[in-house]
Parts: structure tokens; C-alpha cells; sequence
């Protein structure tokens, strides 16, 4: 598989750092240029500007850094180096040929000239060649506007065109391949600059793409009838310049400069991805990534991408009340309000809530808040946790190696956890280091396919024990590893015994602890569950259960962890929340909540960073902001909480966490001391996993269970997976 | 393929040796000749060479290819003598030759071996010998594969060991299967009597000679793409830098070299760098195999002294061209990616890397294709630049989109299908074409394009004009 | 003499390579286009002889780098199979554990795997320049006629398919066709006729030039190498024994 040992035996060479061709060596501009002592700068020039570079910098990074944009297609900053397209071209002084400036190391005086006569003439051929055979169908391409080909035909291309062969043969025509339901392809349109088969090797860790026939004939394709069906394969879409690759989706639906763009955060998993949310007469149209290199980098999970279309579907649009023949009726939110006030004076302080997956941090502060004012205390989240004193210490509950951290451990144990589907971008992090870090991991659970080699030790949970005291042969590795990291997946962590796995872990954690390292992490896969601790939610609904509650809040708990008969038959159960799917189908009262494109709320992700979404569109119907419903049901019940707009609710949450207000950064939790000893010891049911294959990554919530694309990929799956099966069967 | 020199990516003494040799001369003169520097030529008059001066003895295969008949044409004499010499005493031997690479690129093969003898850093080192010959007009290794494979084999152990490899890769094309079939069992020859494989010749050092079969790609020829290729991969190009002796084959330094070049070292070795270098003018020197093919009496395969004007060659060897030497129309001298240069020039182009220079073409591998003046010259090229875009691996966009617009282009000017300006553009684009890709195959499509244009405009414009009165008199 | 000389070059063509891709017999062609034994023709198992011949050439390679043997191994499948079917895809790949698509692209790039069934007699007819100035349009003419085929085509009864190609590496000898791994040189349009009636009846002829000459000597004698080589040791510079042995 891919691997960059040698490149970086040639990096301790002192040789200059080339990026190698070869799909074996291939390594990304940003490592290769590592140097194994800070050499001297070396001087060039770019137009005439003098600039210090790292020797081994190429020609298109040190134009960068005087701000001389070479324009390209084939090269990206993540990928490794191509140098096919040949659109960076650029005259050197006293080379007779120009070089591609993507690909060659500078060398001491160099005098790149990326405005001469030869520059620009080179660029102008190259783009006549790409030009030639990509058709010129903009009108109907859905990258119209957004695309690199164009605006870059505009700026270097030639204003006319020569290829008169058009009146004779035509231009190339190649067939679409159906690559899957999420992206779509208009293969005529290729300009073979190999990005996406880059990406799918390099990122996404599967060879599904890449290139059949040769010379002209050269196309870009699936093995026989397989399709391009990743947990990541919507950023090949971002990443062709040309409209080859396109959203299937969204195509048709609108052009670049007819929507409204939002910068947001996603919620579908709990790394909190930087999205930007399309919008267009009140509608989500597309959610596209935002850079942000501590989360997501440039790259965006499938679900968080597509699963936009559910945010249309299954909506609550307007209050409704459980009538005496048991069916819910939409109602005035007046009488939805007075229904659920009359329903809490009557508890008497036997309010309980629960928080579910994609509940806000406002929300859920204001849900405490009003419960505790009607001398309820019992507020859980859906997600269960170790019990106790677990979650009294912060760095207990998150993922302290931090995600871009991860990129340089060194040794990784995943225990009961499958990164690849719960936190789709946390496990690119690993695959980068196992790529260029020569990490070597380990897991303990069930046998799953994370797209790099790993070695799996086994189920039993016994395991866990041997490598925490230092028994296993894994030990020494984690022990002799410069930054090692130990991940425990949620699933683990909800057994009975999870706390005991837990404890043992966080001790031998305090061993292989380095001061400016702590190799303990926990992998969320809610998007609340790390805000609701912060604020003082316990987890688990068992403790609701036993309560025994007269009036039960569901805060977005779609989950289907509550079910009736668990509940006292006199139970009132309001539910809070965006969409008609579990929660609303035993509540007594649905207040419609807003969904996280409609609000602008705090969600923190699994390594503890608090971000905020921003409203792109507003809630359907009679929909509201979560906190607003919980506000005034406070006015009516009588117990008025102390905010009336957002800002006073921020200082509400700041005197609770202040970090929590603190957006975007990430604040140092304090070392995991006092973890107490449980007094259950560890089982031997063996360690499970709830996404064990790509299936079970796409409808894990109430949006994308709601969504039709979501759907369509899963029967893509079952369809890939008996073609599979069936050919196995004729070859055998 | 033909191997071509990127000048802009030497070092400054890389840069001084690859140039022409006038220019070069220019540079040196003011120093003292340092080792390894060819004797001054003093013979004015190149050609014929004789018979004991033929490296190539058997080449025509009339005795014994095997390791006796092999051993008593003077192989594997004092290997082991030579071998314990070691790897400066060779590189030196082959310096002074003044022997420059025969797959067409004409690089000082001294200078090309010396890159990778220095220190090591534990990662072995390949020798990979380029037997992909697959340019239109050559089919010189062929006959050293078939007829004197254990040249070839001897050739690898004195390179190898001038390299410090540790083990040589032949890769052969995939449809010389009789060849490599030789080519097999001259190495199992080899090993069974110790000349090769642990303690080769009893010289204490280790070596071994792997075969390697392509299936089928020209552009396997282009050194990256071979070492692609020889790691179970498409044939596509790799960027240079880092150029094969830094990285090279499973990622480490390697040298490719054209099977000639390797099949007379061990000659040179024995009879010395003066020897060789005697034949030839000064920085052309040596013997070279000769393909004469097309329009003459006899094509043959022929070995030469190098610096032979290309009429005493194919006169004497080949019965001259059908129908006289006037009939000649042109010659495309050095394999099919060289422009072709017409009769005027044949009169008296002298056959060395310099003298086709000199005559706006090149050397290339030497093969020569004779065309008289019965040739549909237009048609001939486009049936050469047919062959590239057939070839073209598709990585890079010149490449990749040009070659297929100039063989559109070609097709109809064969017909005459096309305006007169035209061809200014199909110039033009051959120029876009050449010095923009990752490797040399855009440039061998280019040159012939342009070597047409430059002597052979007359010709199809004449071919437009017709068509356009035929069209016309179509539509009346 | 010369038969003398054919017999030399007709020497064994063996060793360590794999066979010619398949024996020379007028028996029954071995497979036969038709959709309902599909499966049974696309089970594709390395015998047990290849298997002994994969695993010396993947032991040609480094170990970490057992790609290299990838070219091999897929002309050893289809030296076995005739062609390759999608089955001996899958083979190769696991063999040498990489992803099957990987080999797939690899043998889509290059010319000589067939990845659909071909004839028992692929003939490659060099179209490139040096052939065509010896006149090879005759050679594919008189080709289309006898056999009645198109450039690419298979003929029904899986026997021959036809095939122009560019430069086979022996232009000296133009015009030429290649049978398989034969190379016929020199041929003219009787010369042409003649092998396509020898191959007809099932019989491969001795290959080489078709007309009075060996190798690629002119063909009216010799202009060199008229003398007998020197032996060994002739013009031998000195060599001042240094021996040290490496």
C-alpha cells in the first residue's frame, strides 16, 4: 500500500526532497518538504522580487510567498505532486524549456519569471490543448461559475479558437461512468489532471479510481462495474477543476452567484467540520466544506455533505398535542405551550430531561435551567457514558491528543471504536500519519477495514487489561512511542463494564503521558454529547427511567433509547426538536425546533472546541429556535428563565463554562486526576461495534435518516455488495 | 525511445560535457585535460571500418551465440581481471573513449556511470538495461540480443561493477520473444559457469542479471517509464528531479543505459579507451551499429566507424538507393522521432552526433530510413505521428491532446484536405508540443512534424492546391 | 550451410521462460464463442507449472517490491488462458495482494495483454513507416483478402485475428508480421500467401526472413564481417594485475 518511508530516507539524505511520481513513493508537498536540520534559506527571485526559501521549496510555494498565484489544475496542497497538467509552466532564466513550477525544487538565483513572453505562451498552449477536447457545454455544466477551466481560459487562454478539426472529426466524446448516487459524471469533460484518483488512493485510502487506456484514449474510471462508494467521496466533487465530477443531488438545481453562502458548523458527527451552507429563497441547497486545519482541513464526510435533502423532509412545522384518541394534532403554539405548562405544574418537580444527538448547547443550558427552576434535576443525555465520577474531569471525556494532533502520533490503540464511519475525518488524520508518520495501530474490537493496515488484537476486552499493565506485545510499542494515543470508541464505553475499561486505560494513560502530550482520548460520535457534560448533563437515560418522571423533556432525542412502556404510564413527554421521527412518536407535546442550519448555536465537538453554527435559512412553519421554545414555556409555566435574547443566554453559558463562548478555540483540560477506582471489573463479552461497514455510516440521525440521498446510497451499497458476491461466486 | 538530453536540468560540469563538442571545446581549452579525456582525433577520413575492429563479431549470427562460441569470439576473456580493476579504472577506461549513450540521447556514458559511483547509503544500487527498443527504424538491439547476448551479459557485470549495482535489470520489449528467449538462456549460461551471480568471474563481487518482458508500450523506452514499468506499474513518466540516480528503481539509484552502450564496454575494457576512441571524430567517437532501412537496394543492419558520411554508408553496405542516388527524395537519419533531412543534405551529412546537428536533426539510435522519391513523404510522417499518438501514455496535456490534434491535422494533409495556413499552425503546435511535456515523447512527435515542414512545405501545399481544384470541380 | 545456420537460430526457446502461448496443433481450437458455458470459460487458476514459473519471478524481486513480477505474472495468465479474463485479473492481484483494479489498469495500459478472447493465430501486421516503404500495404491487403478480416477482428472458428500494428523492432527486415511470438521478415505478397496457407492448416513455419538471407546482412552477401572473429585476447590492452579482490 501507500507508504513514504523512503521519502523520507531521502529527506535524512540531505538530497534534495522531490516529490516522487510514483504512486508507491508519492507523499504530499508538505511533508516532503520537512527538512531533517533547518538548512540555510536559499535566495530567488519571482519576478524580480527577492525571496528566502527552504531549499527543496518548489517553484509554485516560493511564488506563493511573494503572492504570485501560477495558475494550475492538477497540483493541490494535500495531494502528492503530478505535474501533468502543465498549466504552471514557467520561464526560467537561462533554461531553455519552461518547468512546471508545481514539481521543481528552486535552485540558488534562480530568476522565475512567471509574466514573460515564454510563460505566458506555454500556459496559452496548454490551455488551447485542455480546451480542445472539453466541450463547450457551460451553459449546461452544473461547475459553470465555479469553475477553474473557465476562469482560467479567461485569464490565460487564447480569445479564439484554432481548432478547425472540429469541422472534421469533432471533439473526443467519452462515456459516463456510473460511479454511485452521489457524484455525478461527465466524462467528456475530464481534463485527466488525476486529482480525484490522487485522492481516493492518497485520502480516502481505496483504490477505486483511476486511469484505463492510454494517450488520448485515456479515461478516467471504476474497476468493472464497481462504484466510487467512500465515507469521503463527495470531496472529489471540490476537487475537480472542471465539471467532470459534479454533485448528482444538487445538480441542475442553481448557479454559483444565485445563492447565499453561510459559514457554519456541521453536526452530523461529532468532529465539527467547518461547512459553508448554500442557500437560495429559504432553502439548503448544497453544504460545501470550509478550510479549517485543526478539524477538517479541507475534506467533508458524505453524510455531513449530502444529507443536506433531509433537512426538507420529516420536519415539524408546527406544534402539536397528543389528543384523547392518542393521535397528535396540530396546534396554536399558545395551546401547545399551555398544554406542557399545565402538564408541569402537575409534576411537582418530577420534570426529567434528556438531551439527544443534536442538541444545542443553548438549548440544553436553557432545558437545565428551566428544569431545575421547577425543582427537577435529573437531565441525561441520550448517549450513555461511563457513570460517576467519570465525567467530572473534563479531559476524561474528550479527545485530548487532539484532531490535527493525531496527524503526528506514532502509536495508536483504537479500543472498541470504527473512526472511519464514526468520525470519518479523525480517521483521514490517522491514515496521514500512518502514511507519512509510520504510525502503527492497533485495535481492540471487531475486525473492520479502516483503510490502512492496522493490527487487529482481538474482541476479547481482557486484551485491554493485558496492555495496560504492560503484558502485551503491543505495550511497547505504546510505551516506546514518542507520542502514542490510546482512542476509545462510545460503543465501549456504554457497556456495563465500560466504566472498569475506562479507569484501567486512563491509569496506564498517566504512564505514557508526555508534557506536552496526553495520548487519552475519547471518539464521540454525537454532536452534543461533549457540550452537554460541559454544562452538567449526566449521561444515560437509565437514571430518568428509574425516576420515574411525571413530565419528560426530549431535547432533539430521536435515538429511540425512550420508548413508552419504559416510561410511567401518566408520563407527559414533550419533544423538543426538528424532525418527526422517534422523540415526536411518544410525545405528548411537539414543540418544532429549529435544525442546525437555522439557528445560530454553540455545538462542541469530540476534542472539546466550541463552534457555532449560523442560521442560513429560517425554521419551517411555525418552527423555532430550541431556546426560544424553552424561554417561553418558562413565561407561561410562570418561571421565567433569566435571558431574553442570545446575548444574555452566552453570558448565562459563560458564568456555567466560560470556555464554552470561547469559539473556535480550544481550551488545555486539565489532567485526568482522581479517575476513582470502579468496582466492576472488566467482562468477556467481546467488544463490538455499532458502523462496522460503510451500510451502517449513512443513516445514523433524525436528518439523514430523513434524507433520500442517504437512502439511495445505502441501496447502492446492497447492490454493490451482491454484484460483489455474485462475481466471487463465478470465479470460485 | 529516444533518450534526450534536458540541458536545463544539468549540473554546470554536466552541462559543459552534454554540449556540442565545439562549444565544449571552447569551455575546456584553458585547462589541462584532466583523466579520463579522449586523445585528440587526428584522421580526417571516417569509414570503412575494418573487420578486426568490429566489436560486434557475430552479428549476424552465422556462429555460435552460446557461451563457447561466445567465449571463443573473445567474451568473458580476463572478466575477472577487469572486474578486479574496479569501478574508477572502468569509468576512467570509458571516459577516455569518449563512448556517449546509444539510445539516442548521445549522453557521455562516463560522466552517466560516475553519478552513481559514490557513496553509498545502503540502499542498493540497479544497473537497468534499456532493451525496449521499439523506435520506428531501429532494430539494432535486437540483433545483439539474439546473436551476442553474452556481450550483453558481460557488458552488465563491467557496468555494474563501474556502478557498484548490485544487481542489473534487462528490460526487453514484449515482442522480442525469440530474443529474450536468447537473451535467458545466455544468463543461465553465465550463472552455471560463475561468471555471474555470487563471486561472479571468481572476483569476489556479486552480481546478479535479471530479464524483465514488457508487453507492449513505446513509451517504456523513456527511462522513468521503464523503471514504472519494471515495478509493475503503468508506463507513465515519472518527473525529473529527482532524476533515476537518486531515486530510481524500487527507490533506489539506478542507472538506465541503452543496450549498445553496455555490449561494448567490455570491448572497450579489453582493448583499451584509446582504441575506441580512434574511430570517429573527437566527441563522436567509436563503432555504432547502423539500421538502413526503406528505399535501398539492401537494408541492412550494419556496424560502423562513427563519422562515416551517411553516402559511403548506405552505398557500400547497401547497394545504394533504388533507383540511384538521384532518386533519393529524403532520410530520416536517427529513428523516427529525428526530422528528416532531404537529398541536398544527404550529399554530405557526416554520421555523428555533431555532423546531424549541424543538419538540424540528430543522431538519435542511428537507424535510418531511406525514402526515394516514389514516397508520399506526407504520408509517411503522419503515419509516424499516427504511431505516437498511439503510444502517447496520456499523463501530460501536451501530449496527451497535441499528438492526437497533430495526427487529425497530418491525416487530412495527406488528403489535402486543409488551408495553406494550416501548416503555420501545425507548426505552431508542434512547438507548443515540444519542451512542455514530462518526457521526451513530445518532443520526438514534434520533430518530424516540424523536419517535414522545414524541407517539405512545396509538397503539401502543392497536395492542397489539387485537392481544392478536385473539390471544386466535384461540386460543378 | 544455411540450414546449418536456421538450425542455430531455431534453438530452444525455453529455460525459464514460459511457453509460446500455445502448441502448434490443427486440433480443435480451444474455446468457441457462445454465451452459455460464459463461466466456464472466464475460471481462470494458475496451473501447477506456472505456479512453480510465478513464484520464480516474483522471486526476481526484491521482496518488499513483488509488484515488479506483475508484467510477468499477467503474460504467464495469459500464455495459459489465451487471453485475460477478468478471473485472471483477480488472480494475479492476489498473488501478488493488490487490489484487482490496480491490475486492471495495468493491463488496460499495455497493447500486448488482450483482455477479450483472441484467436489461436494473432497476426500483427507492421503498418509503420519503415515497413510501409517495403510495401506492407500489400501485405495487409493481400491479409484482408485471405483471411476476410478487418483490422481487430477475430475470425469465427477462433483461429486468426488480424491485427495492424505499429514498428515491431525489425524494420531492416520490412515487411513483417508477427504470428505470436514469431516474427515472418521479408515477406512479399507471395511469401504472405504462402504463410497465411501454412497457418491455415495449423502449421507454424520456421520464422525469420522469408527471402534468401539469415538475419539483416545485405541480402547479396556480405559487405562485413567477411573474416573470421578474432579469438580471444586479440588487440587486449594490459592489464597490470592489481588484485584486490572486492
Amino acid at each position: 500500500m501507500i507508504r513514504a518511508p523512503l521519502v523520507k530516507a531521502l529527506g535524512a539524505l540531505g538530497s534534495p526532497t522531490h516529490q516522487i511520481a510514483s504512486r508507491a513513493v508519492r507523499t504530499s508537498a508538505v511533508l516532503a518538504q520537512t527538512p531533517a536540520k533547518a538548512p540555510e534559506k536559499i535566495e530567488v527571485f519571482v519576478d524580480d522580487i527577492p525571496v528566502m526559501v527552504l531549499p527543496g521549496t518548489t517553484v509554485l510555494q516560493a511564488a506563493a510567498e511573494v503572492g504570485v498565484e501560477i495558475p494550475r489544475f492538477c497540483y493541490h496542497e494535500r495531494l502528492a505532486v503530478a505535474g501533468n497538467c502543465r498549466m504552471c509552466l514557467v520561464e526560467v532564466e537561462k533554461s531553455p524549456k519552461p518547468v512546471a513550477a508545481c514539481a521543481m525544487p528552486v535552485m540558488k538565483g534562480w530568476r522565475i519569471k512567471t509574466n514573460s513572453d515564454l510563460t505566458r505562451k506555454a500556459r496559452e498552449g496548454v490551455m488551447e490543448f485542455l480546451l480542445m477536447n472539453h466541450p463547450l457545454d457551460c451553459p449546461i455544466c452544473d461547475q459553470g461559475g465555479e469553475c477553474d477551466l473557465q476562469d482560467q481560459a479567461m485569464a490565460f487562454g487564447s480569445d479564439r479558437s484554432r481548432f478547425t478539426d472540429i469541422n472534421y472529426t469533432g471533439k473526443r466524446a467519452v462515456e459516463d461512468k456510473d460511479i454511485g448516487p452521489l457524484v455525478k459524471t461527465v466524462m467528456t469533460r475530464c481534463i485527466h489532471c488525476t486529482r480525484c484518483v490522487r485522492f481516493a488512493s492518497e485520502i480516502a485510502g481505496v483504490d477505486d479510481l483511476g486511469t484505463t487506456g492510454r494517450g488520448n484514449d485515456m479515461q478516467i474510471g471504476t474497476y468493472v462495474e464497481k462504484l466510487f462508494l467512500t465515507e469521503l467521496s463527495g470531496n472529489v466533487i471540490d476537487l475537480c477543476p472542471v465539471g467532470a465530477l459534479t454533485n448528482k443531488p444538487y445538480s441542475f438545481v442553481a448557479r454559483p452567484w444565485e445563492i447565499r453562502k453561510v459559514d457554519s458548523i456541521d453536526v452530523l458527527d461529532a468532529v465539527g467540520s467547518n461547512i459553508v451552507v448554500s442557500t437560495r429563497t429559504n432553502e439548503v441547497l448544497r453544504i460545501l466544506p470550509r478550510e479549517n486545519e485543526d478539524v477538517n482541513e479541507e475534506w467533508l464526510a458524505d453524510k455531513s455533505r449530502f444529507a443536506c435533502d433531509g433537512l426538507k423532509r420529516q420536519r415539524l412545522v408546527a406544534p402539536m398535542v397528543r389528543m384523547p384518541n392518542g393521535e397528535l394534532q396540530a396546534v396554536e403554539w399558545e395551546g401547545a405551550l399551555i398544554a406542557v405548562a399545565k402538564a408541569l405544574q402537575k409534576a411537582k418537580g418530577q420534570v426529567a430531561g434528556i438531551a439527544g444527538q443534536l442538541a444545542d448547547v443553548e438549548a440544553m443550558v436553557a432545558l437545565k435551567d428551566l428544569v431545575n427552576r421547577l425543582d427537577g434535576e435529573l437531565l441525561v443525555t441520550e448517549q450513555d457514558f461511563i457513570k460517576g465520577s467519570g465525567i467530572e474531569v473534563r479531559s476524561s471525556y474528550l479527545l485530548n491528543s487532539t484532531i490535527a494532533g493525531l496527524e503526528q502520533a506514532d502509536a495508536v490503540l483504537l479500543v472498541g471504536t470504527n473512526p472511519r464511519y464514526e468520525a470519518p475525518l479523525v480517521n483521514t488524520r490517522l491514515r496521514k500519519a500512518y502514511v507519512h508518520n509510520e504510525l502503527q495501530i492497533a485495535s481492540i474490537g471487531p475486525k473492520i477495514d479502516l483503510s490502512y493496515q492496522h493490527n487487529n488484537l482481538g474482541a476479547d476486552p481482557n486484551l485491554v487489561k493485558d496492555v495496560c499493565n504492560g503484558s502485551h506485545a503491543f505495550s511497547k510499542v505504546l510505551e516506546g512511542a514518542k507520542k502514542p494515543a490510546i482512542i476509545i470508541g462510545v460503543d465501549v464505553l456504554e457497556r456495563p463494564d465500560g466504566a472498569a475499561i475506562h479507569a484501567t486505560i486512563s491509569e496506564y494513560c498517566k504512564k505514557l503521558k508526555k508534557p506536552d502530550w496526553n495520548p487519552f482520548n475519547v471518539l464521540h460520535n454525537s454532536a452534543s454529547q461533549v457540550g452537554a457534560f460541559d454544562v452538567g448533563y449526566q449521561p444515560g437515560i437509565q437514571a430518568v427511567l428509574q425516576a420515574q418522571p411525571k413530565v419528560l423533556f426530549l431535547l432533539n432525542a430521536d435515538a429511540g433509547k425512550v420508548t413508552r412502556d419504559q416510561l410511567p404510564k401518566d408520563c407527559f413527554v414533550v419533544y423538543i426538536g426538528s424532525h418527526g421521527d422517534n422523540g415526536a412518536s411518544i410525545a405528548d407535546a411537539v414543540l418544532p425546533g429549529a435544525a442546525y442550519t437555522e439557528k445560530q448555536a454553540i455545538y462542541v465537538n469530540t476534542e472539546g472546541r466550541p463552534q457555532q453554527t449560523l442560521p442560513g435559512v429560517s425554521p419551517p412553519g411555525m418552527a423555532r429556535e430550541d431556546w426560544k421554545i424553552l424561554r417561553a414555556l418558562s413565561e407561561v409555566v410562570g418561571k421565567p428563565l433569566a435571558y431574553d435574547n442570545l446575548d444574555e443566554l452566552r453570558a448565562r453559558l459563560e458564568s456555567l463554562a466560560p470556555h464554552l463562548t470561547r469559539l473556535g478555540e480550544l481550551q488545555p483540560a486539565s489532567g485526568g486526576e482522581s479517575v476513582a477506582k470502579p468496582s466492576i471489573s472488566i467482562s468477556s463479552t467481546p467488544i463490538d461495534v455499532k458502523q462496522k461497514e460503510l451500510r451502517d455510516y449513512f443513516m445514523t440521525d433524525a436528518i439523514s435518516r430523513a434524507s433520500p440521498t442517504m437512502a439511495k446510497c445505502i441501496s447502492a451499497v446492497n447492490k454493490q455488495q451482491r454484484q460483489d458476491e455474485a462475481r466471487r461466486c463465478a470465479a470460485v | 525511445m529516444a533518450a534526450i538530453v534536458r540541458y536545463n536540468l544539468l549540473t554546470k560540469p554536466q552541462f559543459v560535457a552534454a554540449l556540442p563538442g565545439a562549444v565544449q571545446l571552447r569551455l575546456q581549452s584553458t585547462q589541462a585535460p584532466p583523466p579520463g579525456t579522449p586523445p585528440p582525433q587526428t584522421k580526417t577520413k571516417f569509414g570503412p571500418l575494418a573487420d578486426e575492429d568490429r566489436i560486434f563479431t557475430n552479428l549476424y549470427g552465422r556462429h555460435d551465440w552460446r557461451l563457447k562460441g561466445a567465449q571463443k569470439r573473445g567474451d568473458w576473456y580476463k572478466t575477472k581481471e577487469i572486474v578486479l580493476k574496479g569501478p574508477d579504472w572502468i569509468i576512467n577506461e570509458i571516459k577516455t573513449s569518449g563512448l556517449r549513450g546509444r539510445g539516442g540521447a548521445g549522453f557521455p556514458s562516463g560522466m552517466k556511470w560516475s553519478f552513481m559511483n559514490k557513496p553509498g547509503d545502503g540502499r542498493p544500487k540497479y544497473l537497468v538495461v534499456n532493451a525496449d527498443e521499439g523506435e520506428p527504424g531501429t532494430c539494432k538491439d535486437r540483433e545483439i540480443m539474439r546473436h551476442d547476448p553474452h556481450k550483453l551479459v558481460e557488458g552488465c557485470l563491467i557496468a555494474g561493477r563501474a556502478m557498484g549495482a548490485q544487481a542489473a535489470y534487462i528490460y526487453i520489449r514484449g515482442e522480442f520473444y525469440n530474443e529474450a528467449s536468447n537473451m535467458q538462456l545466455a544468463i543461465a549460461e553465465a550463472y552455471q559457469a560463475g561468471l555471474i551471480g555470487k563471486n561472479a568471474c571468481g572476483s569476489g563481487y556479486n552480481f546478479d542479471v535479471f530479464m524483465h518482458r514488457g508487453a507492449g508500450a513505446y513509451i517504456c523506452g523513456e527511462e522513468t517509464a521503464l523503471i514504472e514499468s519494471l515495478e509493475g506499474k503503468q508506463g507513465k513518466p515519472r518527473l525529473k528531479p529527482p532524476f533515476p540516480a537518486d531515486v530510481g528503481l524500487f527507490g533506489c539509484p539506478t542507472t538506465v543505459t541503452n543496450v549498445e552502450t553496455v555490449a561494448v564496454a567490455p570491448t572497450i575494457c579489453r582493448r583499451g579507451g584509446n582504441w575506441f576512441a580512434s574511430f570517429g571524430r573527437t566527441r563522436n567517437s567509436g563503432t555504432k551499429l547502423f539500421n538502413i532501412s526503406g528505399h535501398v537496394n539492401r537494408p541492412c543492419t550494419v556496424e560502423e566507424e562513427m563519422s562515416i558520411p551517411l553516402k559511403e554508408l548506405i552505398e557500400r553496405h547497401c547497394g545504394g538507393v533504388i533507383g540511384g542516388w538521384d532518386n533519393l527524395l529524403g532520410v530520416i537519419p536517427g529513428g523516427s522521432s529525428t526530422p528528416i533531412i532531404p537529398r541536398k543534405v544527404c550529399d554530405d551529412v557526416i554520421m555523428d552526433f555533431d555532423g546531424l546537428i549541424a543538419a538540424q536533426t540528430s543522431l538519435g539510435t542511428a537507424a535510418i530510413i531511406v525514402m526515394d522519391k516514389s514516397t508520399d513523404v506526407i504520408k509517411a510522417i503522419a503515419r509516424l505521428i499516427s504511431f505516437y499518438k498511439h503510444e502517447s501514455c496520456g499523463q501530460c496535456t501536451p501530449c496527451r491532446e497535441g499528438i492526437g490534434w497533430m495526427n487529425k491535422i497530418m491525416t487530412r494533409f495527406v488528403k489535402g484536405d486543409a488551408q495553406p495556413s494550416e501548416i503555420d499552425m501545425l507548426w505552431e503546435i508542434s512547438k507548443q508540443i515540444e519542451g512542455h511535456t514530462i518526457c521526451a515523447l513530445g518532443d520526438g512527435a514534434a520533430w518530424p512534424v516540424q523536419g517535414l515542414i522545414r524541407h517539405f512545405r512545396p509538397e503539401i501545399e502543392k497536395r492542397m492546391q489539387q485537392h481544392a481544384q478536385q473539390s471544386k470541380r466535384a461540386t460543378n | 550451410m544455411f540450414a546449418n545456420l536456421l538450425r542455430l537460430y531455431q534453438l530452444p526457446r525455453l529455460v525459464l521462460q514460459a511457453p509460446p502461448i500455445r502448441a502448434l496443433s490443427t486440433s480443435e481450437p480451444r474455446f468457441k464463442l457462445d454465451a452459455c458455458n460464459l463461466y466456464e470459460k472466464l475460471k481462470f487458476e494458475f496451473d501447477e507449472e506456472n505456479k512453480k514459473r510465478a513464484e520464480f519471478l516474483i522471486s526476481t524481486y526484491p521482496e518488499p517490491e513483488r509488484r515488479g513480477a506483475l508484467l510477468p505474472l499477467l503474460d504467464l495468465a495469459q500464455r495459459q488462458h489465451g487471453w485475460l479474463p477478468i478471473t485472471a485479473i483477480q488472480a494475479v492481484a492476489e498473488m501478488l495482494k493488490l487490489e484487482p483494479f490496480v491490475v486492471w489498469e495495468v493491463a488496460n495500459f499495455y497493447t500486448m495483454f488482450n483482455l477479450r478472447p483472441i484467436g489461436m493465430f494473432r497476426l500483427k501486421v507492421c503498418m509503420t513507416t519503415p515497413c510501409r516503404l517495403r510495401g506492407c500495404d500489400e501485405i495487409w491487403r493481400t491479409c484482408e483478402n485471405v483471411l476476410k478480416l478487418k483490422d481487430g477482428e477475430t475470425s469465427k472458428d477462433m483461429q486468426f485475428t488480424l491485427t495492424a500494428t505499429y514498428c515491431m523492432g525489425a524494420c531492416v527486415n520490412g515487411p513483417v508480421i508477427a504470428v505470436n511470438d514469431d516474427l515472418y521478415e521479408d515477406l512479399d505478397v507471395p511469401e504472405t500467401e504462402k504463410l497465411l496457407s501454412e497457418l491455415k492448416s495449423g502449421i507454424m513455419p520456421p520464422a525469420g526472413p522469408r527471402r534468401d538471407r539469415f538475419a539483416s546482412e545485405p541480402r547479396s552477401g556480405l559487405t562485413s564481417l567477411l573474416t573470421e572473429p578474432p579469438s580471444a585476447g586479440f588487440g587486449m590492452q594490459e592489464l597490470s594485475p592489481k588484485a584486490k579482490p572486492c
